[in-house]
């Protein structure tokens, strides 16, 4: 996307040891992003970032305008998952800046990697309460991975160079750069540092040779191990290598949230996602395993219920990049600090000795027959659970999908048969509603050939339904699928299993019409209420090349089940069976 | 139990911000915290008295290690270390209690460094639970004002020697 033809060509000026004359601080920030290789932007301007969008004006970069700053930096988030490269947002000072808060919290969370530029008022009004001024480093500080401020114009290159360092090296993160009106307006002699060298930050990612024996050895004496792979895997790139671990050392897996992928589904040893609303044989699986392996998974009270409980019979090996996560929640016998791809690698070059679970294999595929996911198919209303099975048959498991978060998200979780890693997008550790939309339209810019779609529920898509405008404008093929149920379902499910079905403010009545909505933004919208229909809204959606929504109307009231609740162990999981609630 | 964290850092703006912000977030209890330059003047030390058992303060060391500006950090606690803080205790005095006080603080090797009609102000530098000491034996006399720097500490020299250069190679 990016082209060489400038009306400036500054690399050229500035290559070799010779500084070359001087240039904008704002054009700097360009130059840099391009020898970053940066293909796009997502972005808004405003007053303090007017250097920055004047220079943008003279370059070939691909700039995405968002309607609103969350919609650029989900959008940025969906692009660094499904690349793996960081996404890049603009924002200007204050207002600008503070609408990102929340796409920083969520890839921070998550693990993102972002390069975030924000303007900032000029030096010498910093700290006065000027007009549209925040303090951006203070309000980012516990969101980001680093964040620097722009203090002389010469540092800003080494600034730019140090941020994509950090977002993508040892576990990833989102990085703010906060400029300064005049620094961006101010000219300097520019020069891109070839290698950061920064003192504090040295991550480690190849493990400790004699932990991972102990780990070989610990699995050859297992007879009930389980692998909890999370996100970490996929950040790593290291799905292949843990298929291949698993398969020979003949260890059946079990994913997080956002480890979806890591694992084909439909693979013999998958036993699908654990946590809150994982498979009974997962979720059993931990509580009944003698040694958990935990790769690229924190812990999270979402995966892990009441701690205390949580895996009693297992001995625990925690693979991570971040040293901070093993043993922050969970003992750990065998720690292992290190990316999952370089120590899979390791251990699979150790030679693998299997375990001793082929009893425990026969005991996980009986569970598995006998309590696998359940809906009732009352064929009079439209299941949600059926429209995601019918959707990822009719897609073959190869879509590229978000979410939002809420019951639907669960559902795409449980439902969608992804065959590939890097095609789930979704907010995991922040739970941030408004995501799935937008995320969409970042991961259709990396992904421009591959089919995109987002699922989302009525009341997310309309936390950040501007960027309607933002598809169309670009023709971008994002295809999202509504799951209109009237309400907040999650909230809804909530109150009617633990507040005794005072469905207080979480019931939407005053839904728009989104087709007409999606018309009237210039985008494709279509109704459906029955599933032959919202097949034939999927086929279409699949030829059509431009921006799509589906709404599809779900039966009210249905809840997601299996449900482990918040305080209570794994194996007290409610919903398992049909009749059985 | 109380531990000595010692805490090489970067010698930029917003370290310090950075620093306290990830206790209150992580919801760790600092007593104490000092911030001074080293030798080398583009680093500091950060000395944090923390209370916590093994588990916690190994905690708080991995994640000050995710600060990109930290260097190195280093638990103090089982180690032979100095560790001193300056006080200021400002204590009430008549004349019959006046040289009491003097004889008092002898033995610590506190000195008098101001002297009013109705107060004396007594400066002492030592470990904690010296200080602490001595505000106990003071404490009846009655005292008005009481300043603390918070500890600073650094391991002895028997020990690895850690100048900063050696601590960052
Ligand atoms: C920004 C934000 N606000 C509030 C919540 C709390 N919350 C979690 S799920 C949910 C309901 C989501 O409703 P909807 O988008 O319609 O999806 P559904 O659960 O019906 O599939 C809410 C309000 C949240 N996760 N994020």
């Amino acid at each position: 996307m990016t082209t060489k033809v400038k009306t400036r060509t500054m690399s050229e000026e500035t290559h070799g040891s010779l500084k070359s004359k001087p240039i904008r601080g704002a054009e700097m920030i360009f130059e840099s992003l391009e020898r970053e290789k940066v293909e796009v932007i997502f972005g808004y301007p405003g007053g303090a970032a007017l250097h920055i969008y004047d220079a943008l004006y003279q370059t070939n970069m691909k700039h995405i305008l968002a309607r609103h700053e969350q919609g650029a930096i989900h959008m940025a988030e969906g692009y660094a998952r499904v690349t793996g490269q960081p996404g890049v947002v603009i924002a200007t000072s204050g207002p600008g800046a503070t609408n990102l808060v929340t796409g920083l919290a969520d890839a921070y969370m998550d693990s993102l990697p972002l390069v975030v530029l924000t303007g900032q008022v000029a030096s010498g009004a910093i700290g006065t309460d000027a007009f549209q001024e925040a303090d951006v480093l203070g309000i980012t500080m516990p969101i980001t991975k680093h964040n620097m401020q722009v203090r002389d114009l010469n540092d800003l290159p080494r600034m730019i160079k140090e941020a994509f360092y950090i977002a993508t090296n040892g576990r990833k993160g989102p990085v703010l750069i906060d400029i300064p009106k005049d620094i961006s307006g101010g000219e300097a002699s520019y020069e891109y540092p070839e290698k950061v060298s920064l003192r504090g930050f040295k991550p480690t990612t190849v493990p400790n040779i004699l932990q991972v024996r102990r780990m070989k050895e610990a699995v050859a004496q297992a007879k009930k191990p389980l692998i909890l792979a999370g996100a970490g895997v996929l950040h790593a790139k290291g799905h292949q290598e843990l298929v291949t671990y698993a398969e020979q050392a003949q260890v059946p897996v079990t994913h997080t949230l956002l480890g979806l992928g890591a694992m084909p589904a439909g693979h013999p040893q998958f036993l699908g996602m654990c946590g809150m609303h994982g498979t009974y044989t997962a979720n059993m699986a931990i509580q009944e395993a003698d040694l958990l392996i935990s790769i690229g998974a924190r812990f999270d009270d979402r995966v892990t219920g009441r701690l205390d409980q949580f895996a009693p019979h297992a001995k625990v090996i925690h693979i991570d990049v971040d040293p901070a996560e093993i043993g922050k929640n969970v003992p750990t016998e065998i720690p292992i600090v290190g990316d999952a791809k370089q120590t899979l690698s390791m251990l699979l070059e150790e030679d693998v000795v299997s375990a001793q679970s082929s009893e425990w294999m026969k005991q996980l595929n009986k569970w598995q027959e006998t309590y696998p996911l359940w809906y009732e198919d009352d064929e009079a209303t439209l299941k949600p659970q059926k429209v995601l099975e019918t959707f990822s048959e009719l897609t073959d498991g190869e879509a590229i999908v978000t979410t939002d978060v809420g019951q639907h998200q669960m559902w795409v979780a449980q439902y969608y048969q992804f065959k590939q890693p890097n095609r789930w997008v979704s907010s995991g550790g922040l739970g941030t509603m408004g995501f799935g939309f937008p995320s969409a339209i970042g991961a259709a810019l990396s992904q421009p050939d591959h089919p995109v779609y987002a699922v989302v529920g009525d009341g997310g898509f309309q936390m950040n339904i501007q960027e309607l405008a933002t598809v169309k404008d670009y023709n971008i093929p994002v295809k999202t699928i509504v799951l209109n149920n009237g309400s907040l379902g999650m909230v809804r499910q909530w109150q009617e299993v633990f507040y005794e079905k005072r469905y207080s403010e979480s019931m939407l009545n005053q839904n728009p019409d989104f087709a007409k909505v999606s018309e009237s933004f210039g985008v494709k919208g279509l109704r459906v209420t029955t599933i032959k229909e919202f097949e034939e809204a999927i086929t279409h959606s699949l030829n059509y090349d431009g921006p799509m929504v589906i709404d599809v109307a779900i039966t009210p009231g249905e809840n997601v089940f299996p449900m482990v609740s918040p305080g209570t162990a794994l194996h007290e999981m409610v919903g398992i069976s049909k009749g059985g609630m | 139990m109380r531990r000595v964290v010692s805490v090489i850092v970067n010698n930029s703006s917003g370290v310090l911000a950075r620093l306290s912000g990830l206790f209150a977030r992580r919801s760790f209890n600092i007593e104490s915290l000092t911030v001074g330059t080293t030798e080398d003047p583009t680093l500091s030390r950060v000395t944090l008295v923390v209370h916590g058992d093994v588990a916690t303060t190994e905690q708080v060391i991995k994640q000050l290690y995710k600060l990109v500006d930290v260097l190195k950090v280093t638990d103090l606690t089982e180690e032979k270390m100095m560790a001193r803080e300056l006080m200021l205790i400002k204590v009430t005095v008549n004349h019959q209690t006046r040289q009491e006080i003097n004889h008092l603080i002898e033995p610590f090797r506190a000195s008098v460094v101001d002297v009013g009609r109705e107060s004396i102000t007594v400066q002492t530098t030592g470990d904690i639970e010296k200080n602490e000491a001595l505000i106990d034996l003071l404490r009846p006399f009655g005292i008005k004002e009481l300043a603390r720097t918070g500890v600073t500490a650094m391991a002895r020299s028997q020990q690895k020697v850690h100048p900063v250069q050696q601590l960052l190679t």
